[in-house]
């Protein structure tokens, strides 16, 4: 076997991998640390200590809270890699990546993948359509690029992260069109049964109730139970229509923001041939892990969203087990001192984990969102109908990984990212009306954009001169 | 579309579709695009239908684009002097 490069590559440097990656190169292990930005914080921290905005505060004192844990991470003795992809991970732990326009592959003894989560797709008719983006892309237009929308955008959606990027344009002058919540009031009544658990946390309740207050106030129209969206436009949007309370509503819009909560990238870990499973309450796929976050192929871990959506506290938290669990694996920190650092970190993390499930029964997504009408586009990329796979699950059809090979549903650029979850759900339901899900697509690389040049190891042609 | 909160301390020009721009210093070229309206950033190669910068990172490949030669997302590059982009675009419309 080739000579492992480090003891430990991290993926990610949001909050899990910074804490991942740091814990364990202060015990000792040679640590190195893969990120496709240009700066650590992920995307919750983006551009957290190299900020644009003039006034870094509109964003909240959260966000502020990254500033410290980018700044240790700095200074913790590892090589951290910016703009760097990773398009390829083995399970032996060889890791392909591009790392400013030239390929080169690393061999690790072990593999932290914390590459946080991406937007829960939220597909409806006209979905695609430019002027369509989600609050995520809000987000970081504002944290990375200091922009905001230049004409009163709607949001639209069911989750914090809506009302969070709503509280934040208002404190920075932006005009909102409307609110268009597509969370059920049937769902809030079982959230109620979690209700105590979520006391625990309950600074994450008042800051609900202080953005939901801060945009009463701002009165700002706000549409609630809406169903039956539907985006409408040629060349870029230009209205978005619902139903809401038994009336038909229209609201002429050039920008949409979406947001239906988010779901861990499974992508890495399940190219790796991490085993995973349903999970039920969070409605996606997460990786199977011991306490330590250590998946079913040895000496590959997950942490953080990527693991199982937690929140950037309990990513921050979580890395912090992985790291000291790798540590002592190697031999650097002993088995009883392990499990007093990992004492109070515990204790800390399943605070912060309370709200959780409240959280995931309150914004739980609704029976119609997961199955859009037929005319939707479930596949962005090649253009395939959620018809035409209803078409296909019905013929008998065995599941998403054929689908994709009768409709190219999942081939395009995106791999699977953004139709995945609407394939599985059209499958499970056609297998059983209330089964859960249908499996998943098989994950391949190059799981990020690599061009035979950089492959072959030629000169870079593209970043350079 | 999108504005700056404040004022760009620099600009940087790059050519797109052959003609010099002026955008702020410092942004994804996808969000340069934004900054100057310019949606719908390309056609789909399926049906010729419109689409724009979508997740901002790095994730759905809708804000692709020709940066110097090579089809890349857009969110994932800083804006640099001198930066070739060409829009994936069909002028009538039709499928690429």
């Amino acid at each position: 076997m080739t000579t492992p490069d480090y003891q430990l590559l991290v993926i990610g440097a949001g909050p899990a991998g910074m804490a991942a990656a740091q814990v364990a190169a202060h015990r000792g292990v040679k640590v190195a640390v893969l990120d496709e930005q240009l700066h650590p914080g992920g995307q919750i921290y983006r551009n957290v200590d190299a900020s644009p905005l003039a006034d870094i505060s509109v964003l909240g004192k959260d966000y502020l809270h990254g500033r410290q844990l980018v700044q240790t991470f700095r200074h913790a003795p590892l090589d951290y890699l910016a703009s760097c992809s990773v398009w390829y991970l083995d399970r032996s732990g060889e890791v392909g990546i591009v790392d400013n326009g030239r390929h080169r592959s690393l061999v690790a003894q072990n593999v932290i993948i914390a590459c946080g989560a991406q937007e829960r797709p939220m597909p409806f008719p006209g979905w695609e359509k430019a002027g369509v983006m989600t609050a995520g892309a809000g987000q970081i237009l504002m944290k990375s690029a200091a922009m905001v929308p230049d004409e009163a955008p709607v949001l639209a959606g069911s989750g914090p992260l809506l009302l969070l990027l709503a509280w934040q344009y208002l404190r920075a002058g932006v005009k909102i069109r409307a609110i268009v919540e597509t969370t059920q009031r049937q769902a809030r009544w079982s959230a109620l049964r979690h209700f105590p658990r979520a006391l625990a946390a309950s600074d994450y309740l008042f800051k609900g109730l202080q953005l939901v207050s801060a945009i009463r106030r701002a009165r700002i129209p706000w549409y609630r139970q809406a169903s039956e969206l539907s985006a409408e436009g040629d060349e870029r949007l230009q209205a978005i229509s619902f139903r809401c309370k038994g009336r038909q509503q229209r609201i002429a819009t050039p920008l949409l923001m979406l947001h239906q909560g988010v779901i861990p990238s499974l992508q890495l870990a399940a190219a790796a041939g991490c085993d995973d499973r349903w999970n039920e309450g969070q409605q996606c796929w997460q990786t199977q892990l011991d306490d330590w976050g250590e998946s079913s192929q040895p000496g590959i871990y997950v942490a953080g969203d990527a693991a199982g959506i937690g929140g950037a506290r309990a990513a921050w938290l979580g890395g912090q087990l992985a790291g000291l669990q790798v540590a002592h694996k190697l031999g650097m920190l002993a088995q009883e001192q392990r499990d007093v650092q990992a004492q109070s970190v515990r204790s800390a993390c399943d605070r912060h984990l309370a709200i959780r499930p409240f959280l995931d029964s309150w914004y739980r997504i609704g029976e119609d969102r997961l199955l859009p009408p037929d005319e939707t586009l479930a596949c962005r990329c090649e253009e395939v109908t959620v018809a035409e796979l209803r078409a296909l699950s019905r013929q008998g059809c065995s599941g998403p990984n054929q689908a994709k090979a009768f409709t190219r549903c999942g081939m395009g650029p995106c791999q699977g990212r953004f139709c995945g979850a609407t394939m599985e759900q059209i499958f499970a339901r056609q297998a059983a009306p209330d089964r859960p899900a249908a499996g998943h697509f098989t994950v391949r690389p190059p799981l990020k954009p690599v061009t035979l040049g950089q492959l072959a190891g030629g000169a870079d042609q593209t970043h350079e001169g | 579309m999108f504005r700056l909160l404040g004022e760009a301390s620099q600009q940087v020009l790059v050519e797109l579709d052959g003609v010099e721009v002026s955008v702020p210093a410092g942004v994804s070229v996808a969000a340069a695009l934004l900054y100057l309206g310019r949606i719908p950033t390309r056609h789909s190669p399926v049906t010729g239908a419109a689409r724009a910068p979508f997740c901002m990172m790095g994730a759905c490949f809708e804000c692709v684009l020709e940066i110097d030669g090579v089809s890349e997302r857009a969110c994932q590059r800083q804006v640099e002097a001198g930066m070739q982009l060409r829009l994936q675009l069909c002028g009538d419309g039709e499928a690429l």
